[in-house]
Formats: structure tokens, C-alpha cells, sequence
């Protein structure tokens, strides 16, 4: 067996499996198997799921930085798994707020999307990632040609509204949504030093004609 | 070689894991019962608990009914001992409870100055003992659009503060928690500039819904509920009710608030319980009950949490929206 077929028949099953674990969690502690979801369960859904969605936004942000800095290519395969549960939860974390926060009361949601900045935010963030998800297949990666990479360059958006979606919800205590801020600056940051080194390399290149290749 | 082995069974072992954890309490609880065989107990003797094992919880005698009281169903006490907002002990709902375990209410002193003709430092016993403990089963509004029914016991503050003469100065009565690091955790990093502070207006502290709170169902404050003693102002929203009150000021000027300093655009001082008027960032138009249930829908909001007929009197010439 080789790597490839290894990574696909052994580690994405298991990566997978791991990826569903936090909302398994959500369905077996609502159930009082696992744990409990204590006295305000619809608030704990929420944010259970909404944090998962912004860890996989982080997780999945982190793969290239990753696989750059240690050459482990084999890292790319997982990127679109990562990013379509990043999706998953998101949307989930939408559809608890829609369905059991809301009760589904359309003026109610409608009010909340138009006027309340944050949610604002976060509702916007799920339309990036919708757009994202869909145009996942190899087939409209392949349709969409350059126009593909520009879409889904917007997950570097979606990483900042959701981090703001994040920070604009808490009354006082700000530690947390602080440290997905500092992850968030990290992995956006190594992208810009990484363009800037590519361009110094451009126009080093530039200056010395005699060299064809990069 | 004869090599002697340790005992197989560790002292943990004998004593359940619960217990062991708990003994402080556990020992106190003793104390209380040996104590209440030798004299009827004054209310001011009883041991605040925390846990919610039934045998460490203790009974407030004498507690009348109260017309005040609403007749929706209280919240389980689990529910109100374990979804709290007290900052002290940290700013998680479950954090009070966790942190709150090891925290002695005891002894407790409480300084009353300012414009008053009767000032000073009092124990907790003392500061009490004058007054009857009611049942309130009053709502609670929190600013975070949830709430709970909970049946309070505590002491009209009008009646305490009767008791201290406020002079014609007093305009405003102002509250303080106790700031301790070393017993208050949430203390050490800081999320609100400690220690925590609220006021009340005269007429707001004097009116008879207002009540500091001594008990809950019926027993001793809970550590993460605000023992050994705290605010409950039902028509305002949940953070004005302070907790661990040891500083009680008659004031001229209007005090600053906790809330209000950490946020003025977002926390006014009045923080009347109003569905017209909107936090900058969420409805307060309904409200989610705890305890209904993960289905329920949420509940409209009620001006002034409901108790209007008792306090829209106090706010007849003010502009709601401006003073929020």
C-alpha cells in the first residue's frame, strides 16, 4: 500500500471520525449519555458549535503555513475536509440559532441579521463558506479555473469575521476571543511574509537576466 | 530481603471521594447541627452551603410568606446554583459554582457611612438579626436576554435602611462586594475594575420589592448566589442584584457603577428592565427562560420585568431610552 492510498483509506476515515466527534458530543450530551449541557442547553449548542466552527476556520487556515514550514505535503490532502467541516459547523452553529435560539420567528431573524452588527458579521461569514462549499468538487475547481482561487481566497475574510463575530459578543471578559485574534494574525501574517519574500525572490530575479529558471 | 509493601488501600479510599473534597463543609455542617441541639440558631449562625447534596444544606428559620411573591414555577435549585453570573469567581456560567467551593462567608462584617446618623462597621449576625426574612419568589432578568423564577429570602432594604437614619443628603445608596483575590479568584485577572460596585437611587432602594437577599429556597445563600448576602431588585436587570455586600454608602452624588464603568454605552445606571429600549448588540424584546426547555420558544419581555403596578411611579418624568 502506498502513502496515497494509505492516506485515503486509513487517515481520512480517521481524521474524519475525529472531526465529527464535537458535535457527536452535542447530540450525546443533550441526551445525558456523555455529560449534560446544563441549565441554558440552546446557549451551550451555540456555542459549542460556534467555536468548533471557528477552530476548524483556524485548523484549516493553518495547513499551508504548515506544510510549507515542515515540507509535509501529504498535510494538503486533509485541506478540503477540514474546510467543508469548518462549513459544517458553522452552518449548524446557524441552524441552532435559527431554529432553537429564534424558534424559526423570520421577523425576529431577519431584525437580528439587518440590525445587529455581529450577527451581521457571522451571517456573512456562512455565505463566504457556502460559496466555498459548494465549489469544493474537483469538477468546478476545474470549471472555474483561476476564478476558484479567487473565491476561496476569501476564507482569509471568513477567519476575520468570525473572529469579530467572536470578539463583538462578549460582554467583558475578552481572553478568548484575544487568543483566536493572535492564532488568526499569526496564520495571516506568515501569508504576507511569504508574498514578500516570493516578490523579493521576483525581482532578484529580475536583476539577473542570465537566469531563466526560479 | 523483606521488602514491606504500602498499605493497597490510601486513606482517600475510605472516605468517599465527595466527602473528602467537601470535608471542610462537611465539618462545619457538624458544628452547626451540634450547635442548633444546644439553642434555637438566629439566622445570622447558619453556615452557608454550596453543595447540592441535601444534607449540607441549611434551613432559615421563621421565613413568612411574602404578597410580592409571584405564582409561576420557581427554577430547580440546580439550575440556580449552577448558571451564574459573578465575576469574582469567574466569567464562565458554571465558573461561580466550580470556584465558589472553598470560599467562607464567614466571619462577615458590613461598614454602613456616608449621610446617615447611624454608621459603622457591623457583623453579619448583628446586621441582620433586627429584621423578619420573607419569601420572594421574584423573576430574574438578565441583561443577557435569559431569566429564571427564584425564590429568594431576604430582608425589605427599605426596613434596613430605616434602621441607619439616612439624612436629608442621602440621595443615593451605594453597594459594595468584597474584593479579596486570594478568596475571589475571578479577582486576579481584570475583566471589571474591582471591586464590584452598585447604587440605587433613594426612592429605588426604599421601594418594597427591593429586598437583600440572605437565603434561597428557603436556606443559606450559596457561595456562587452571593452569600452571605446580596441585592435583588426584580424590575432591574440581573447584574444591578450585587453580591457579597460588605459596604453599604449614603451618598449625595450619584455612584459609579460596575457595569456602567465597564461599558457606558451598553450599561446604564437605572438598568430598568425595558423591551423597547435594545442593548447596542442584542433584543431585549424576549427573553429565554431557563428550565423550558430546548425546544421552548423565547418569552416576550415584560417592562420593568413585570412590576410596573410597584415601580413605574418611581421613573414617571424620565426619558427611558436616554436613561437606560
Amino acid at each position: 500500500m502506498n502513502t496515497l492510498t494509505q492516506i485515503r483509506f486509513i487517515w481520512k476515515p480517521i481524521v474524519f471520525v475525529a472531526c465529527l466527534l464535537p458535535a457527536a458530543l452535542v447530540v450525546t450530551d443533550a441526551l445525558e449519555i456523555t455529560g449534560r449541557l446544563g441549565a441554558n442547553p440552546v446557549e451551550e449548542i451555540q456555542d459549542r458549535l460556534g467555536n468548533w466552527g471557528l477552530r476548524f476556520v483556524m485548523i484549516v487556515l493553518a495547513v499551508t503555513p504548515l506544510r510549507r514550514i515542515s515540507g509535509q505535503n501529504w498535510l494538503q490532502r486533509f485541506r478540503r475536509m477540514l474546510g467543508l467541516f469548518a462549513f459544517f459547523y458553522v452552518l449548524m452553529h446557524f441552524l441552532a440559532w435559527f431554529i432553537l435560539d429564534q424558534g424559526m420567528l423570520m421577523s425576529a431573524i431577519l431584525e437580528d441579521i439587518v440590525e445587529r452588527p455581529f450577527i451581521t458579521l457571522g451571517f456573512t461569514a456562512l455565505l463566504l463558506l457556502t460559496s466555498m462549499a459548494v465549489t469544493s468538487t474537483n469538477g468546478m475547481r476545474r470549471r472555474m479555473g483561476r476564478r476558484w482561487d479567487k473565491l476561496h481566497y476569501s476564507v482569509y475574510a471568513v477567519g476575520v469575521l468570525g473572529v469579530w463575530h467572536y470578539w463583538w459578543q462578549v460582554k467583558a471578559d475578552i481572553r478568548e476571543p484575544l487568543i483566536y485574534t493572535l492564532i488568526l494574525a499569526a496564520l495571516l501574517g506568515y501569508r504576507v511574509f511569504a508574498y514578500r519574500r516570493r516578490q523579493a525572490r521576483l525581482s532578484r530575479t529580475k536583476r539577473r537576466p542570465q537566469s531563466i529558471i526560479n | 530481603m523483606l521488602i514491606k509493601k504500602a498499605s493497597d488501600i490510601r486513606p482517600f479510599e475510605i472516605t468517599s471521594k465527595k466527602n473528602y473534597l467537601n470535608r471542610r463543609a462537611f465539618i462545619k455542617a457538624g458544628g452547626v447541627i451540634g450547635g442548633a441541639a444546644l439553642a434555637t440558631p438566629a439566622i445570622g449562625a447558619i453556615v452557608p452551603d454550596n453543595s447540592l447534596s441535601e444534607n449540607k444544606r441549611v434551613k432559615i428559620p421563621g421565613v413568612t410568606p411574602s404578597e410580592f411573591s409571584t405564582d409561576e414555577a420557581p427554577n430547580s435549585y440546580e439550575d440556580i446554583t449552577t448558571y451564574n453570573n459573578y465575576y469574582e469567581f469567574g466569567t464562565r456560567k458554571d465558573d461561580p459554582y466550580d470556584n465558589s467551593q472553598d470560599f467562607d462567608p464567614r466571619p462577615w462584617t458590613i461598614t454602613v457611612d456616608g449621610e446617615a446618623e447611624v454608621t459603622g462597621t457591623f457583623d453579619f449576625d448583628d446586621f441582620i438579626k433586627p429584621h423578619d426574612v420573607e419569601e420572594r419568589i421574584y423573576r430574574m432578568r438578565c441583561v443577557e436576554a435569559w431569566s429564571m423564577v427564584i425564590p429568594w429570602d431576604g430582608i425589605s432594604l427599605a426596613d434596613i435602611i430605616k434602621r441607619f437614619k439616612p439624612t436629608s443628603k442621602a440621595k443615593y445608596v451605594a453597594f459594595e462586594t468584597l474584593y479579596d483575590k486570594r478568596r475571589m479568584p475571578g479577582q486576579r485577572s481584570r475583566v471589571l475594575d474591582w471591586p464590584y460596585r452598585e447604587g440605587l437611587t433613594i426612592a429605588e432602594a426604599t421601594n418594597p420589592l427591593a429586598i437583600l437577599a440572605v437565603g434561597l429556597y428557603g436556606e443559606a445563600l450559596p457561595n456562587q448566589n452571593g452569600a452571605p448576602i446580596r441585592l435583588i431588585t426584580p424590575w432591574k436587570y440581573g447584574f444591578k442584584g450585587i453580591k457579597g455586600i460588605v459596604k453599604m454608602s449614603f451618598v449625595e452624588r450619584r455612584p459609579k457603577t460596575s457595569w456602567n464603568l465597564s461599558a457606558p454605552h451598553e450599561y446604564g445606571f437605572y438598568a430598568n428592565v425595558n423591551p423597547e429600549v435594545n442593548h447596542p448588540r442584542w433584543s431585549q424584546a424576549r427573553e429565554r427562560r431557563i428550565g423550558a426547555g430546548l425546544f421552548a420558544a423565547k418569552q416576550p419581555t415584560l417592562m420593568f420585568n413585570g412590576y410596573g403596578e410597584q415601580v413605574a411611579h418611581l421613573y414617571e418624568n424620565l426619558d427611558l431610552r436616554r436613561n437606560f
